[in-house]
């Protein structure tokens, strides 16, 4: 079929469209420069429910739920539901699936499931597949804390380069009905280890990732960075974002104003105190969804590249010393 | 740690990601955890000083009261969500004192309720205070030993 271009990059023959969007966002979400853009703000972290874990799962359903009312579409028209998040054996996205009712397969690109889901779903729908496919992922602060690194309450300092993790969850609705900005073009990423061992520096552990699969991108298609409204990577934060530029710079790849990190857009890191910016699957997904797809729709950005970015380490990886291996997925979206 | 042969391109990037990482306050954190961990120590004094005085206990005793009742105080704060957010400017000035340790072990116990008070409280309640205990016992152990034989 001659779909696949270069290395790593599947040009879509037939690009479905994101038909619609769901986004929930934490309480600290919506102190920060990009609230006006999502669809619900929780007053409550924990979202009513007894658990942390049980409130992200909540937020993703309703994010599912969200998208599919934004299209009039009900849970039965959808083939397939992917799904990811960060919880241990992905069970917010298993757990959610249960209520969705929809053919489920679970995803795991830690913070690029974004990416990776829309990619995926793009690749299932030209092939045929598929009719529709809702992808979907999620994060909370707490729940991720305490599995990563230390329970909620825990005093300690921060280190002046960690992020934050996101609290929320997006879904995409993904389909040939309709209207909305189309999926052009997939780069999936390699796993790459440039020797990061601290967990708590994520952007930097991922920045090389990201940077390997920006420039795969650009050789497989023939674009370059000045073809793009706006090239955002998925949560490289300010310290890893400084980092892919410096890569790709060496790389002859100069990026200019147009080259954003979702973890730094939904952060006001001057006010909120979150030093490096956001992290987690829903960096990527809730700026993606949310103010990205908006501006698509209104046409204010016409060409988007998305690299959602992930670091696929687990608590017990990193704690017997071994390196932080890292990801990078790129979707193009045109408008 | 630290030892792990990296290839020369991993080298060569972990070099630039540390020249990246933006440099910590380190002497407006010292001195935010001097005056913390010194304010911290004044109340510990100041309780001794009202146990051996004013509950009149000998002045040797006095002290277990006092860590017991800054115990107290850093599991209150911890309990009503106030400590972490202290603790972000004291840093070593609230973790270093016996405050730290309170923290450490109801922020866990707090954490881990919704397991169970079994698996959940009772079991991880010392998941980051244990290697606090387990080096305390040790040491005491091998003090006391020490002590018994040649003093």
């Amino acid at each position: 079929m001659g779909k696949k271009t270069g290395k790593q990059t599947y040009q879509i023959a037939n690009p479905p469209m994101i038909i619609s969007t769901g986004t929930v966002a934490g309480p600290f979400e919506g102190l920060g420069p990009l609230a006006q853009d999502f669809d619900e703000i929780l007053t409550d972290a924990r979202n009513e429910q007894s658990s942390f874990e049980k409130a992200e799962r909540s937020i993703l359903i309703k994010a599912c739920r969200l998208a599919l009312d934004h299209a009039s579409f009900s849970s039965t028209e959808v083939d397939l539901f992917l799904a990811g998040d960060l919880l241990n054996q992905t069970i917010s996205s298993n757990f959610s699936a249960i209520s969705l009712g929809i053919p489920f397969i679970g995803l795991y690109g830690a913070c690029s499931t974004a990416a990776l889901g829309l990619g995926l779903g793009t690749l299932i729908l030209d092939g045929g597949f598929a009719g529709s496919v809702l992808t979907a992922t999620s994060s909370h602060n707490s729940a991720a804390e305490r599995q990563y690194r230390y329970p909620t309450e825990y005093g300690g300092q921060r280190r002046s380069y960690q992020q934050w993790t996101v609290t929320g969850a997006g879904a995409a609705l993904l389909g040939y009905t309709g209207e909305g900005p189309r999926v052009t073009a997939v780069t999936f990423g390699k796993v790459m280890d440039l020797g990061s061992t601290d967990p708590l520096n994520m952007g930097a552990a991922m920045a090389p990732a990201a940077a390997d699969t920006i420039v795969r991108h650009f050789q497989d298609t023939g674009w370059d960075p000045n073809s793009f409204d706006l090239i955002v990577t998925g949560d490289l934060g300010k310290v890893g974002l400084d980092l892919c530029r410096q890569e790709l710079s060496e790389q002859g790849i100069t990026l200019g104003d147009n080259f954003n990190d979702c973890g730094v857009m939904i952060y006001d890191l001057s006010k909120q105190d979150v030093h490096a910016g956001g992290s987690g699957c829903a960096a990527s997904a809730l700026v993606t969804y949310g103010p990205l797809y908006r501006r698509l729709k209104r046409k204010e950005i016409h060409r988007l590249l998305l690299i959602g970015t992930g670091a696929l380490h687990s608590p017990t990886s990193y704690m017997q010393g071994e390196n932080i291996p890292c990801i990078a997925h790129a979707v193009r979206i045109e408008v | 740690m630290g030892k792990k042969k990296l290839t020369p391109a991993q080298r060569k990037y972990q070099e630039k990601a540390k020249k990246a990482e933006p440099k910590p306050l380190y002497l407006r954190n010292a001195l935010f955890a001097f005056l913390s961990g010194g304010l911290v120590c004044v109340i510990g004094q100041g309780l001794t000083d009202f146990y051996s005085r004013i509950m009149n206990l000998p002045p040797e005793e006095a002290g277990d009261p006092a860590v017991a009742t800054v115990i107290l105080i850093g599991a209150l704060l911890t309990g009503f969500g106030v400590f972490d957010n202290i603790a972000k400017y004291a840093g070593a000035g609230l973790a270093v004192p016996v405050t730290g340790f309170a923290n450490s072990v109801v922020s866990s116990a707090l954490e881990f309720r919704e397991e169970g008070l079994l698996y959940g409280i009772s079991a991880k309640m010392f998941t980051l205070a244990g290697s606090v205990i387990t080096f305390g016992v040790v040491t005491a152990f091998i003090i006391g030993l020490i002590y018994a034989i040649f003093l």
